[in-house]
């Protein structure tokens, strides 16, 4: 009972997250949507061919099926955002949450390598990484959590120290609670809520920059199937095979938007100040 | 004619009704302390004789007459001829009522300007007399102040300068001394009450404080969860009554050389 | 009254500078010098920004003075660190002073009062319950408390379970930091009550913060009367009325608001405001607001000597013994 009165009550957030599960689902189950086709594999003889029967998306510069590598795309995709949302978030969190709650020389240290990290325009200083590195979806995690960390560590850090001078953390320490527990039962619980809803809605921003490293060349290489490398090899057929850009470009459209609103959604029900 | 009556009143906030059969008689130069614990309702009352009811909040029965005109009711005009002319009131933090970005002078000038037609020099020589008037030192320096610049208690004697400027019959004191140390409140309370031995002032004092209760009011108000326990002259309240809550309150103020715990 | 050999806790020339703008100090406290007694309560009193709460956060280990020692169990207290101050900790406690803010308003009661013991494996989460429902016995509380949020609970009952919390450890001392001036005045009366049982039955020494002389004299067995820093006045608790000598202290006397204090008398307040902490003059602190300042008090600073049993004055007003200088 008290489930249902749960989904009925947030109607947005119900439909995002069916949606949501919908495309994880679809990334998962790739081999029996495509019917056991080769997303790697294709034929020269049937390249850049328009969407028909046989390929609903036509097929790309190298014979391959589009609709293919676009449902399997997701795995990419998906897997890439949610480590690189993963990394930065804990990253973010546990440098933000030092900082905010010893002070004094960790919390300079820190905030002045945040403040360094923020100071490059976010994309570039990827590209620079990524490049130094070499291109590979790895990589290309590695390059954007350096420059996507310091929002996380900054908001981690004003959540604690909103308390960490309060009366009750105060007796919290007088009473005997050694500094661990202290960061794991009193710090980290009042950063939580707000953390989690960032990383929810910044899982589009972060597909996007993804997309974006990929485009360029500085992520996943070929012939792994991913959004964002498709849109770089489609890109010279924009005129004659347009297909090959638009299905992936849609994809990407179509999942970030929804967890884009997923998160959203997310936060009316999680925002502290909608508790009791 | 009493200065001020408050009859039978009822103050709701939409249909909850939170001070019920308030009554209170008030002679010109009179001072009466209304007391009470959190939750009595004490400044509900103050508020509402002001018309100061904070969202929702209205009387619902009864009457207020100040010189045996009724106070509810009046058009905003009627209220900006009465507030500041007539009635002023000082809060707990009359820092925290002003302006934190402008000068205490601005301030003061604007509020002159809102009563009287004069220029702003003119208004602004008026609010530096009126502060020296209330014997505040340097009063020249305070115009120029911000109001974090000076302390509590200096800015309580600004709020109570502000609200004497046009000597009005009746003040309304809302918690003013609360904020404040010991030795601050002692010289407060002196400049009220010199305000009732050289201007006639009336007042009407809210407090939590037992003893400033006594020591200014010629009649004491005791309230309880919005209704009134026990009223009546100093020395009845301290003395001779016996209201249990009102024995109790009094039973609770620690006295100096008196019973001890230990 | 008082015997050396009661002396639980002393601190010698304790004094705390903060640097502030401008290259400028910010003294808290100066070469302050109090003893706490065995099962006896101290009662600090002062205006804000004295120094009274700033002094007593020493004692268990929230700030650390910038000179000066704190003996207790033969030790500097000042100089713990790591391990062995953890393990100190358990001696001494503190209840705060506003009982809406010294919760974590996610815990329930029970585990805000068992905190302190499962944090010294003192019980097993399993003994939670009944642990709980023994503390709060002790505070007067019933025991179905337990399962409360503080929110759902008044001012008077949030104080009892901070003191049951403070007690939760079985200190020798506990700090009281302005324990009841958030609290009606009724309430008030019961707290104290409370916190007189609990020192009678267990032997507790309490050191209490207070602004207010009237409240504090009427339990506390000693008295130190603290301005800008400096101690001024300590002497035993029933003599404050009749006896206080220091012109603050009589000036604070004066500023009593009393239900039975004489009401034709007029009301003499000290003029002027307590000076910055910043840049201490010379001298006596009190010089500028003393009615009795001499050309002495403007060069020297007093120090606190012997004026009667357990009585003692910073004041160039008083030589030793007690007769006007």
């Amino acid at each position: 009972m008290k489930k249902k009165n749960f989904f009925l009550r947030y109607p947005g957030f119900t439909l995002f997250a069916i949606l949501a599960l919908l495309i994880v689902l679809a990334a998962v189950f790739a081999p029996q949507l495509t019917h056991g086709v080769n997303p790697t594999k294709g034929s020269l003889a049937e390249a850049i061919m328009p969407p028909s029967a046989e390929h609903p998306f036509g097929t790309d510069k190298m014979g391959r099926d589009v609709f293919t590598r676009v449902i399997y795309g997701a795995r990419a995709s998906l897997s890439s955002t949610f480590i690189l949302v993963v990394v930065i978030f804990v990253v973010g969190t546990f440098l933000g949450i030092l900082s905010g709650y010893f002070g004094g020389v960790v919390d300079a240290v820190i905030m002045r390598l945040a403040d360094m990290m923020m100071a490059f325009p976010g994309l570039v200083l990827a590209i620079a990484v990524a490049g130094i590195l070499g291109p590979s979806l790895r990589n290309a995690i590695i390059a954007i959590s350096i420059v996507s960390w310091p929002k996380y560590a900054r908001l981690a850090r004003s959540l604690v120290m909103k308390i960490r001078h309060t009366d009750f953390v105060a007796a919290a320490i007088v009473t005997g609670s050694k500094t661990p527990y202290m960061l794991w039962k009193y710090m980290l619980p009042n950063t939580i809520t707000t953390l989690v809803i960032t990383a929810a809605t910044d899982i589009g921003g972060m597909m996007m920059e993804l997309a974006a490293l990929s485009f360029l060349g500085f992520g996943a290489t070929p012939p792994t199937p991913e959004w964002g490398y498709m849109l770089n090899e489609g890109r010279s057929f924009m005129q004659s095979a347009p297909w090959m850009m638009i299905y992936p470009g849609l994809a990407i459209f179509v999942t970030v938007v929804v967890f884009n609103m997923l998160g959203d959604n997310l936060r009316d029900i999680l925002d502290p100040r909608n508790d009791e | 004619m009493a200065l001020l009556e408050i009859q039978h009143v009822d103050i709701s906030y939409g249909n909850r009704v939170t001070v019920t059969d308030s009554n209170l008689t008030l002679e010109q130069g009179e001072i009466c302390s209304i007391v009470g614990e959190s939750g009595s309702g004490k400044t509900t009352v103050i508020r509402a004789v002001l018309g100061l009811l904070p969202g929702g909040g209205r009387v619902s029965a009864g009457d207020i007459l100040f010189e045996g005109k009724s106070l509810l009711g009046l058009s905003q005009k009627e209220w900006r001829a009465l507030r500041g002319h007539d009635i002023s009131m000082i809060f707990q933090d009359s820092g925290a009522m002003m302006n934190q970005t402008r000068l205490i002078g601005s301030s003061f000038v604007e509020y002159i300007r809102t009563h009287e037609e004069l220029s702003k020099q003119e208004a602004w020589k008026k609010g530096a007399d009126m502060l020296a008037r209330m014997r505040l030192p340097d009063s020249d320096r305070i115009m120029r102040s911000y109001p974090f610049q000076l302390s509590g208690g200096m800015r309580q004697r600004v709020g109570i300068a502000m609200g004497m400027t046009y000597q009005p019959k009746l003040l309304l004191a809302d918690e003013p001394t609360s904020a404040l140390d010991v030795t601050t409140q002692a010289q407060i309370v002196r400049q009220m009450m010199e305000l009732r031995d050289e201007y006639g002032t009336s007042i009407i004092l809210v407090t939590h404080d037992l003893g400033v209760a006594a020591y200014m009011g010629d009649k004491i108000v005791v309230m309880k969860n919005g209704r009134i326990e026990d009223a009546g002259d100093r020395g009845h309240m301290l003395h001779e009554t016996d209201n249990a809550y009102t024995q109790l309150l009094l039973d609770a103020v620690p006295s100096l050389g008196g019973k001890r715990y230990v | 009254m008082f015997d050396e050999k009661d002396i639980i806790l002393e601190a010698k020339h304790v004094t705390r500078r903060f640097p502030a703008a401008g290259g400028r100090e910010l003294t808290a406290c100066n070469d302050v010098n109090l003893k706490l007694y065995r099962g006896r309560t101290l009662g600090l009193v002062g205006e804000s920004g004295c120094g009274k709460s700033t002094f007593m956060r020493f004692l268990v280990w929230l700030d650390t003075p910038t000179e000066g020692e704190i003996i207790y169990k033969g030790k500097d207290i000042t100089k713990l660190r790591g391990q062995e101050l953890w393990e100190n900790r358990q001696h001494i406690q503190m209840v705060f002073q506003d009982p809406s803010t010294s919760f974590n308003p996610k815990m329930r009661i029970k585990d805000i009062v068992c905190e302190p013991l499962l944090n010294y494996g003192r019980i097993k989460p399993s003994e939670k319950d009944a642990k709980a429902r023994e503390l709060l016995e002790m505070v007067e509380l019933p025991g179905d408390f337990a399962d409360r949020f503080p929110h759902n609970m008044s001012g008077g009952q949030r104080q009892r379970v901070a003191i049951a919390r403070a007690l939760a450890l079985e200190p020798e001392i506990i700090v009281m930091d302005e324990a009841t001036s958030a609290l009606d005045v009724s309430v008030q009366k019961t707290i104290i009550e409370l916190i007189t049982r609990l020192q009678r039955e267990k032997g507790i020494t309490i050191g209490f913060i207070c602004h207010n002389l009237g409240l504090i004299q009427s339990f506390a067995h000693q008295v130190a009367v603290m301005y800008l820093g400096n101690i001024v006045e300590v002497m035993p608790g029933e003599i404050v009325s009749k006896q206080a000598m220091h012109p603050y202290t009589k000036a604070l006397i004066a500023s009593v608001f009393d239900t039975k204090m004489d009401f034709s008398k007029k009301i003499d307040p000290i003029r002027g405001e307590p000076p910055s902490p910043l840049d201490l003059p010379t001298g006596c602190p009190f010089q500028d607001r003393c009615d009795r300042c001499m050309e002495l008090c403007r060069r020297e600073r007093p120090a606190l000597h012997e004026v009667g049993p357990e009585h003692e004055v910073a004041c160039h007003l008083f030589a030793k013994g007690g007769e006007e200088a």
